[in-house]
């Protein structure tokens, strides 16, 4: 609780830094171009993959039951609503979260951190604000491209080896998945970015001595953002859910 | 007398069940040079940070200029901080920096300095610690550890420190390299009535700086209730001092703690 509680108060004063303009320009675009060059490559790779086997998986199902043109739908929406935003975040925590652990871990055991605060700079707001900010802006960037990989994947299954019929598949699929929920995976996905971006750097800035302590602070960084991203996806769903609920309401309500 | 610029008001500190500092009291004057000496492990970095309030006080009250360090606001801090120079004792240079940008940093986030003023502040802080132009450029990971600490120390005086606090300015120096170290220290005094307290292990250093001495104690070998402090005076009288625990220290005299350390020493 404790631990929560040192954490709000640490993200505020990153988000402060990123509203009072102290950030650099170019320090931004460094962070950004880093974030974009490393894990663009895997996110790209793992949300072909990951339509694949949705693709493989859901086909022997819908087959039986003779909605194969269905499938598209099917897929897609998951893809664009959950897959995408989830796996662009944790591949960003994989990536960027544990290195930006690392990095401010080593600066705080070399006592970096506190050399920065003696040349009256804050570090948070130094260190912290431009990474977040990247993160902010880099993610949604990541999780499109881990939805249309992710529909290529599966649609190249589909029609090339399962041989469904284009037409009524694209058709399917554009009819079912909506504006609504590619937008609100993005939005999703943003708070995701945020959010382990400020876990990942907060792990760092407590880092214990030494090689050890350095490379817990990196794992600690990981496996508390892999949680906070699950937990957060529930939280965010029900609410996503709501709000769909509320301006179209569900086929049943309308007719009574 | 004028008052004192930095005081440790009864003093503790403990990390988890370990305390290091007990009780401690240190007055700091204007224009005074300080040396700070004691064992290793005694407390003399902690004593370092808590003046620039990087660490806080378990217990009792730090004091500069007459007002607590922990209760400044962030703008105070961040203004009292700039007036004193931190040589860390890893040097703790921004690794992802050249050294240029590193003895450069103070200078540009405070701003009001152009390019130009900013390169010639930060050349002629190098030339002082005595490292070459052809260092500018190079990356702190590139550097011996000697070269380091040199560029350590032109970053904490690139800003014309009020207050200079010095963490074993002259540790891993040869003995030339560390001779010019305490003139540069004995010049910064001369020419900006700098206060400075010196933690260091080099008597040499002691010797030709310090005004006065102050000696920790490490409080695992104190008995409850004894001052941590075990010596307050002039260099000179380090030697003839009453505390016989005083005199062995500077004299760097194992004795008994060769016992101490077991029977390896004794047949
Ligand atoms: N951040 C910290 N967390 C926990 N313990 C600490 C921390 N900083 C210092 N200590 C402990 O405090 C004690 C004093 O440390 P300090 O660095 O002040 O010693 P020192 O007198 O500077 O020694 P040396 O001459 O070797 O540099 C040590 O036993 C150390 O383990
Ligand atoms: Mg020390």
């Amino acid at each position: 609780m404790d631990g929560i509680g040192d954490w709000a108060l640490f993200s505020g004063r990153a988000i402060r830094g990123v509203l009072s303009r102290h950030l650099k320009g170019r320090e931004l675009l460094h962070a950004c171009f880093d974030i974009g060059y490393s894990s663009l490559v895997v996110v790209a790779v793992t949300g072909t993959f990951i339509g694949m086997v949705l693709a493989v998986q859901t086909y022997a199902q819908f087959h039986t039951i003779g909605l194969d043109t269905s499938i598209g739908a099917v897929i897609h929406m998951s893809v664009v609503r959950e897959l995408g935003p989830v796996l662009a975040a944790v591949m960003l925590a994989g990536r960027i979260g544990t290195a930006m652990a690392a990095q401010l871990g080593t600066m705080r055991v070399t006592e970096q951190i506190d050399a920065l605060a003696c040349l009256g700079v804050d570090p948070v707001k130094y260190l912290v604000s431009p990474r977040f900010l990247a993160c902010l802006l880099m993610i949604p960037l990541l999780t499109v491209i881990a939805d249309l990989m992710g529909v290529l994947g599966s649609s190249v299954i589909c029609l090339q080896v399962f041989g469904i019929e284009p037409y009524h598949y694209w058709e399917h699929s554009a009819r079912f998945v909506k504006r609504f929920d590619l937008l609100s995976g993005l939005a999703k996905s943003v708070v995701f970015g945020g959010v382990l971006c400020l876990i990942c750097c907060h792990r760092g800035f407590h880092s214990r001595a030494g090689a050890e302590g350095v490379g817990r602070a990196a794992t600690e960084g990981f496996v508390l953002s892999f949680v906070a991203i699950m937990f957060l996806d529930f939280v965010l769903a029900m609410i996503t859910t709501t709000i769909h609920d509320a301006f179209w309401p569900p086929a049943g309500a309308r007719v009574a | 007398m004028t008052d004192p610029l930095i005081r440790l008001r009864g003093v503790s500190v403990r990390f988890g069940r370990q305390q290091v500092l007990s009780n401690v009291h240190l007055d700091v004057y204007p224009q005074e040079t300080v040396a700070l000496i004691g064992e290793s492990g005694c407390g003399k970095s902690v004593t370092l940070k808590l003046i620039v309030g990087l660490l806080k006080p378990t217990d009792g009250e730090v004091l500069f200029e007459g007002r607590p360090v922990h209760r400044l606001t962030e703008r105070e801090l961040t203004a009292m901080r700039l007036r004193v120079g931190f040589l860390f004792q890893g040097a703790a240079l921004f690794d992802s920096l050249t050294v240029f940008d590193n003895v450069a940093f103070g200078l540009r986030a405070e701003g009001g300095l152009g390019e130009p003023e900013v390169r010639a502040k930060v050349r002629q802080r190098l030339q002082e610690v005595g490292l070459p132009e052809g260092a500018e450029a190079k990356m702190p990971a590139e550097l011996s550890g000697g070269m380091r600490k040199r560029v350590g120390l032109a970053r904490a005086m690139a800003l014309d420190p009020d207050v200079m606090l010095y963490d074993e300015p002259t540790t891993g120096l040869d003995p030339i390299m560390t001779d010019v170290i305490n003139e540069l220290i004995l010049l910064t005094r001369r020419r900006t009535s700098v206060t400075s307290v010196v933690v260091t292990h080099e008597m040499r250093t002691v010797q030709k700086v310090a005004d006065r001495v102050v000696m920790l104690y490490p409080l695992s070998r104190l008995s409850a209730g004894e001052p941590q402090v075990v010596y307050d005076g002039p260099a000179a009288g380090l030697t003839e001092a009453a505390d016989p625990r005083v005199r062995q220290f500077v004299l760097g005299e194992a004795r008994d703690r060769l016992t101490e350390l077991g029977g390896v020493y004794h047949g």
